[in-house]
């Protein structure tokens, strides 16, 4: 079992700064998912605890050694590539068991490795194909096996869902889970698919632009997401995020925008006169009768799944609300609705993005 | 219609007379027939000459007009003479076509004899006789410097230098191109553009400066010296450098997590998806070698080294060269490089560095 420590990482191509100083750390044992949107450094991240990428500043540490210029080969971690990057002239038995030729280990030990891979992950009737004869799917296989049979210290996946089609994707999401429920081994994964993060992670690091946004567990940062970033981020179909000004209230406070009022509990700090961000998600706005509601809206345009409905609309002077209600309702677009938010489920920002509060108690 | 359905049968037929759209015969076809005769007669008309003209006897070869075909005059023993006799068809004073052969020749009058009737000589003046000939192959100008000229020895030399160059230049050159394809380091390009910039420089111009060195080594005289100096080339770099540039970087890096070591990287990754470029090379360099006349002719006096293109050279003298076999042997040289390169083209096309991603 593996730890790992990131401590200060810098990271900088010429003088461009990508990675802008972060501490991390990952738990034996612990499946942890870098999640952000492309280009925030997740993946050079991933690539410079595989020692694919030289840091510029700070310290990786494996178990408590400094492996900052210890080479790839040497870390013992295994990775599962984006584009899979199968050997194409190998045979998949090949492509297995080249990581175990390289560490000389004996014949026999390697055949039954792969075996038991193979086995494992149900590629055991392809072992004797090339890559260029198996599906998309069974590269993915593949590639996993290829870093099961060297028994690394940690997994690192580097998106690796990411080209199979939305249905292959759900199916190998699954099979990773547990996959790591049967082997137990660290794992980080990195992806852009924050849906993938919520079912995959024990914990989640949010990057953007090169920072640490929030490191928590799935529903920590769903119900208690630090910045607007991450609550934005986390969560599907996003929060709305909306820009409000605090005014004096009957027995508390008011967020006030664009001619709209909503009610708040009075809160320690904020006074009448801030700017403020005050986020609520879809599933947390209720759709209510005539004169229980906070505000009054514009149905734009209504989507019924069956057993979810979601609703746009539209509240004048504010951005497009999404409402999101379980089962099946009946609201046509061009109707008025009357909306009434959550409180305890509300979240409030200051104008730098860092949470007030999230959620009001009454 | 028949015509039509013949051809429909026979595809190199179709092939052969295939045409811009339609039927009818449109003045790009013959343009393009036109084009691709005169490629044809420019590549293979030389060589199906040299080939034709090997099989000549040395007076084929010096008659004018030439002959495509090699002919050999009839030649008939007649009764009375030891030597059997060339044939002539001659026209006499009447008018009248005979065959007779040859006796003699004394300036302009030739002396003859009808071999049905040996005992009366008629003499004919020589340019009312036209010899007879036949088409006959001079396969003597192939077994005579078999047997005769070291032409094993030759052969033993060349494909050693060949095989051994080959080796050493793929070798040296996949090496260089790996470095110069795979590692990020400062000055890359300006050593990539120092390799190719290698190549403005003609041979004739290090010709001396390399012979001495060769020289400096004691290997004048041995095949080394024809080996090794060629042995790094600035087209075989760049050319397998350039093809090592398009092998996704993720295989690299993939090899890399798989605790490969460079050595295996190279050997193991590299190498065999560089295949293709690597045959273009091989082919490239054994043509180079096998070819090679310029720098062998420098470093190899004894004829014990003597690769064949300079054992050819043994054929030419200072006032007599014997054609013939000139002709005869270099058929002979190019048979190898023509197997080589009908082996290993095929492995041209194959491009086979992506198909195991995405």
């Amino acid at each position: 079992m593996t730890e790992i420590r990131l401590k200060n990482v810098l990271k900088a191509y010429g003088k461009v700064e990508v990675i802008h100083g972060i501490d991390l750390h990952v738990e034996s044992g612990e499946f942890v998912v870098f999640v952000g949107p492309s280009g925030c450094g997740k993946s050079t991240l991933l690539r410079i605890i595989a020692g694919l990428e030289k840091v510029t500043g700070g310290e990786v540490l494996i178990d408590g050694n400094v492996v900052n210029t210890i080479p790839a080969s040497e870390r013992g971690l295994a990775m599962v590539f984006q584009s899979y990057a199968l050997y194409p002239h190998m045979s998949v038995y090949k492509n297995m068991a080249f990581g175990l030729e390289n560490s000389r280990m004996p014949r026999s030990e390697i055949e039954s490795r792969v075996n038991q891979a193979a086995a494992m992950l149900q590629i055991t009737d392809y072992l004797h194909r090339r890559p260029k004869q198996l599906s998309g799917g069974q590269r993915q296989r593949v590639a996993i096996g290829r870093a099961i049979v060297r028994d690394p210290k940690a997994f690192l996946f580097d998106e690796p869902l990411s080209n199979l089609d939305a249905e292959l994707r759900v199916a190998m999401r699954k099979e990773l889970a547990a996959l790591h429920g049967k082997l137990g081994g660290t794992m980080i994964y990195v992806t852009h698919d924050q849906i993938e993060a919520m079912t995959l992670a024990n914990k989640i690091v949010v990057l953007n632009a090169g920072r640490v946004e929030q490191i928590g567990a799935p529903l920590d940062l769903y119900n208690n997401p630090q910045n607007t970033f991450v609550a934005g981020f986390i969560g599907s179909p996003r929060m709305n995020l909306l820009e409000a000004d605090i005014a004096e209230g009957e027995g508390g406070l008011a967020l006030s925008a664009g001619g709209q009022r909503i009610a708040i509990p009075a809160i320690d700090g904020l006074k009448a006169g801030d700017k403020v961000t005050f986020g609520a998600r879809p599933e947390h706005i209720a759709i209510v009768g005539e004169g229980e509601g906070d505000i009054e809206a514009k149905v734009d345009l209504t989507e019924q799944l069956g057993g979810e409905t979601y609703v746009y609309c539209t509240v004048g002077g504010l951005p497009q609300l999404t409402v999101h209600q379980v089962g099946q309702l009946p609201v046509h677009s061009g109707e008025t609705v009357h909306l009434r938010f959550n409180r305890d489920e509300m979240h409030l920002f200051d104008a730098s993005g860092k949470v007030i509060v999230n959620g009001f108690k009454s | 219609m028949a015509e039509t359905s013949t051809m429909s049968e026979r595809s190199v037929t179709r092939f052969l007379t295939a045409r811009r759209g339609g039927g009818s015969l449109h003045w790009t076809d013959i343009f393009s027939y036109v084009y691709l005769a005169l490629g044809v007669a420019l590549m293979f008309g030389p060589v199906v000459w040299l080939a034709l003209s090997s099989f000549k006897t040395p007076a084929g070869l010096q008659e004018f007009p030439p002959t495509l075909l090699p002919l050999g005059q009839i030649e008939r023993s007649v009764e009375g003479y030891d030597d059997p006799l060339p044939m002539f068809k001659v026209t006499m004073d009447d008018g009248t076509v005979r065959e007779l052969a040859q006796i003699r020749r004394i300036g302009i009058i030739a002396q003859m004899v009808d071999p049905e009737n040996p005992d009366e000589t008629i003499k004919v003046p020589i340019a009312s006789r036209e010899p007879i000939r036949e088409f006959r192959v001079a396969w003597e100008n192939y077994t005579k410097p078999l047997e005769r000229f070291n032409f094993l020895t030759y052969l033993n030399n060349s494909v050693i230098v060949t095989a051994a160059a080959t080796l050493v230049t793929l070798l040296i050159n996949s090496m260089a191109a790996f470095g110069l394809a795979i590692y990020e380091f400062r000055g890359r390009n300006a050593v990539m553009l120092f390799v190719i910039g290698t190549l403005m420089i003609p041979i004739t111009i290090i010709l001396v400066p390399a012979y001495l060195v060769v020289t400096e080594l004691g290997m004048v005289n041995t095949l080394w010296a024809v080996i090794l100096p060629g042995a790094a080339t600035p087209t075989g770099v760049f050319l397998l450098r350039q093809y090592m540039l398009t092998i996704p970087r993720d295989l690299i890096e993939a090899a890399r997590m798989d605790k490969a070591s460079e050595w295996s990287i190279y050997w193991r990754i590299v190498l065999p998806l560089s295949l293709p470029a690597i045959a273009v090379l091989a082919i490239f360099s054994v043509m180079w070698r096998w070819n090679d006349f310029l720098w062998p002719l420098i470093v190899l006096n004894r004829s014990e080294v003597y690769t064949l293109q300079i054992g050819l050279n043994a054929f030419q003298g200072e006032l007599d060269v014997q054609w013939h076999y000139v002709l005869a042997m270099t058929v002979v040289a190019l048979i190898p490089v023509t197997l080589v390169f009908a082996f290993l083209q095929r492995f041209i096309t194959t491009g086979i560095a992506s198909s195991g991603m995405k």
